[in-house]
């Protein structure tokens, strides 16, 4: 009895949105007459950073700091329509929302810029800081606090506009299955490096390394945090969980975290990433979904790396060690 | 890989709300209290299957703080189907229990009382008279012709379009078998999980002045759960609304509408401000968690790798009803072929009844068990006809220009750019062949 090391991979993509009953989401924009934008939106907020993502994409677009945006979500009265949060959906739905809403209450911001400058809208440029100035002579500018002050008490105007992106229902045809559910397609490979004890059958992951390709990142640190936060739940899931050990058996469900094992700290395995950028077709500046596709990699190339490891292929997770002393039993055991 | 030149997309902003989170200075549900408020708990089934033959609420009705009791009697619209509203149906699930119970945790019958304290000790002394009625567990032993049948329509699947199952027919599996140099057959199991937020499902319906009705909930889909929620209750649709958008972890656990009709009823009923918060226990045993699979493949398989042949018959076990599972198993199907080039493919996806928690939505619908069986399936071939396992994957990986057995063509695929880039992660060298392949160049055939 010894301790055997494995290396495992899996390579994986994952579909962004789910439209079979057609999929839309919609955002809208105002500037308040001091220049903030408020961004009202439906949405969701799962602690993948949603609201933040989308102050960014809002930002890009109107050319403001990403400060000078507000998300105001979620609440029927207030908000436009989500689908919800699910599905990788959120980012590159909301996004291309945010982006149509935003590139309308721009194209205003710029008509009352022109007036207040004295130049047509094509000879303007955002500085990305929340001023509006004639290219190439940004002396000759105007603050987008003074200008939201104009259009509100001067010309009377309302710097304003509204975002809806709809992926159209996708009938299946149920002899062959022709179908169009998604929008884009995310990719994942991850090399898992494992240690098993054969006499106590425990697993121990040395470390999940993965290379991602998500269109583009639109804060690279929640991306890393999805990363982290994916590849540690896809670990529990072919190591630790189950609500169901004995399956399809009934019993010895577990009520609780005591009684329903997840990794700590101690278990957290050595995680590196590289995340690579092919923008979309369809996605945000080229966004696809992330969000689920983290947790699934690690989960068949923890297996594989099993079987690298004691040389016995267990196909059913979670892989307790309960499950690989058994199969190392039964591998032990000359065919008759 | 992208050279536009960007301001603030793609750049790290500290995430706007996560101090609040990390300080405990977030708001959620269970935070919110009014003056006034009850609680409502659940009377659930200790039983996986049985007839119910009657509730006694006479003890229950004594404890001090005991509000008042409801029952299927007292919903508008008891049997619902959640994804009515994209046109999936029949109805088949009970908001709250008639004549029979079909898993452990099924809601039979909602106590609201003064504090959480009353209610849970009114809900230990409903008293239930229930006819054990045997069960099935296994997906499979559920489609045999002695199962016990769980639903009205008399068979234990959710019916596709006149079909037992959802189906993917691409060329012709059976030529390829012919063909093929190696058949490699495994199955793979995956079991439930839990989705395991930090913040449990839960919701608080207040009652407003001027007739309308305030929800406070962690839903991920605030509209969703509205219009069901309208349905279910048989009210118009602007009578509600509902307020969310910060939730502490989803997964898909909080795409269910479990606690807003009820909780929406209760406070209908008594003019008051109710909170129903699943405890940890309801959580895990009771609402819905990641269903169970099993998939069995059959690849045809040529001495050079190339899979040019896989046929696939999996089974969903969705439990005792629908919720997201139907979707799942369309969402199963188009994805469990996997990102390689198969010129033949058949695919039969089950979504199976059993007297189980229901399963539905979490992250990955169904297609993380579909990549775990395939990788590992792909392994096992790579074995088998003796190369490694990224050989295996690059001779069949999928390129721009391919079409998948869904009939849709590839336009976003990367696969081999990760694998590459995986591979000079680890410094595993990779063959010439390998390293120069791309998504957007078509291979030689």
């Amino acid at each position: 009895m010894a301790k055997f090391k494995g290396t495992g991979i899996a390579a994986v993509n994952y579909p962004t949105g789910m439209n079979l009953g057609g999929d839309p989401s919609q955002a809208l924009i105002h500037s308040t007459t001091t220049g903030t934008f408020v961004i009202s939106l439906s949405s969701t907020d799962l602690g993948q950073g949603l609201k933040t993502v989308i102050a960014q994409i809002a930002a890009e677009v109107l050319g403001v700091s990403f400060e000078n945006v507000m998300i105001d979500t979620a609440d029927t009265d207030t908000g436009p329509h989500c689908m919800g949060t699910f599905a990788s959906r959120a980012t590159h739905r909301v996004g291309n929302a945010v982006i149509q809403a935003a590139e309308e209450a721009r194209k205003i911001m710029l008509e009352i810029a022109s007036d207040e400058l004295e130049v047509s809208p094509e000879d303007l440029e955002t500085d990305g800081e929340g001023n509006i100035r004639v290219k190439g002579s940004p002396d000759r500018s105007i603050n987008i606090v003074d200008l939201a002050l104009a259009a509100h008490f001067k010309y009377g105007k309302t710097i304003a506009g509204r975002g809806m992106y709809m992926k159209p229902k996708s009938d299946v045809d149920p002899e062959t299955g022709k179908m169009d559910p998604d929008s884009t397609e995310a990719h994942a490979c991850t090399v898992a490096e494992v240690e098993v004890d054969t006499e106590t059958g425990e697993v121990v992951v040395l470390s999940l390394k993965s290379a991602y390709e998500i269109g583009r990142q639109v804060n690279p640190a929640l991306v890393e945090g999805q990363i982290r936060g994916g590849s540690v739940m896809g670990m529990a899931h072919a190591l630790y969980e189950t609500t169901h050990p004995y399956y399809p058996a009934v019993d010895h469900m577990p009520g609780g975290f005591s009684e329903y094992p997840l990794p700590g700290p101690m278990e957290l395995p050595e995680i590196e990433s590289v995340v690579l950028e092919y923008p979309s077709v369809n996605g945000p500046y080229g966004v696809k979904g992330l969000g689920e596709m983290t947790a699934n990699s690690p989960i068949p190339a923890i297996a594989n790396a099993i079987k690298d490891a004691i040389g016995v292929r267990i196909t059913e997770i979670p892989i307790t060690p309960e499950k690989i002393l058994k199969a190392l039993e039964e591998k032990d055991i000359p065919e008759a | 890989m992208s050279t536009e030149t960007l301001n603030v997309v793609g750049k790290s902003k500290l995430r706007r709300d996560g101090l609040g989170h990390v300080t405990g200075k977030t708001i959620y549900v269970n935070d919110i209290n009014f003056p006034d408020m009850l609680t409502l708990k659940m009377v659930r089934s200790p039983v996986p299957h049985a007839n119910l033959k009657g509730i006694d609420f006479s003890e229950a009705e004594k404890v001090t703080g005991f509000v008042r009791a409801l029952t299927y009697e007292d919903v508008p619209k008891n049997i619902y189907t959640i994804l009515t509203l994209i046109g999936v149906g029949p109805d088949e699930e009970m908001v709250l229990a008639e004549d029979k119970v079909r898993y452990i945790g099924e809601p039979i019958a909602a106590i609201v009382a003064e504090t959480e304290e009353s209610a849970m000790e009114a809900v230990s002394r409903v008293r239930l008279d229930l006819e054990e009625l045997p069960a099935v567990f296994d997906v499979e032993d559920a489609l045999k012709p002695d199962a016990p049948i769980l639903k009205d329509w008399g068979t234990n699947y959710f019916v596709y379009e006149g079909h037992h199952c959802r189906r993917v027919r691409f060329g012709d599996v059976e030529k390829g078998f012919q063909q093929a140099q190696f058949i490699i057959e495994d199955c793979y199991q995956t079991t439930p999980i839990e989705h395991a937020p930090s913040e449990t499902t839960g919701c608080i319906a207040k009652p407003e002045a001027d007739g309308r009705i305030t929800v406070y909930t962690n839903t991920q889909a605030l509209f969703f759960t509205l219009d069901n929620t309208a349905i279910i209750l048989q009210v118009p649709f602007q009578k509600l609304h509902l307020v969310g958008g910060t939730v502490g972890g989803g997964f898909g656990g909080k795409v269910d509408v479990i606690v807003e009709p009820i909780a929406t009823l209760a406070a209908m009923k008594t003019n008051r401000p109710v909170k129903y918060v699943f405890s940890r226990q309801e959580e895990m045993q009771a609402s819905s968690s990641r269903g169970a699979w099993r998939m069995y493949f059959k690849d045809g398989v040529m001495k050079d790798g190339r899979i040019i042949a896989r046929q696939i018959t999996t089974y969903a076990d969705s439990g005792a009803y629908n919720r997201h599972t139907p979707y799942a198993v369309t969402k199963h199907a188009a994805n469990i072929a996997g990102p390689y080039r198969i010129p033949n493919v058949w695919i039969d996806a089950h979504c199976v009844y059993t007297n189980r928690q229901p399963g539905s939505a979490m992250r990955g619908f169904g297609v993380t068990p579909a990549s775990f069986a395939l990788e590992m399936q792909m392994d096992k071939i790579a074995d088998q006809v003796g190369l490694d396992p990224w050989a295996i994957r690059f001779i069949n990986a999928y390129q721009n220009g391919d079409m998948k057995p869904h009939r849709k063509i590839v336009e976003d695929a990367t696969l081999i750019e990760v694998m590459q880039a995986a591979a000079e992660m680890v410094g595993h060298d990779l063959p010439e062949e390998y390293k120069s392949m791309s998504s957007w160049a078509r291979k030689e055939d």
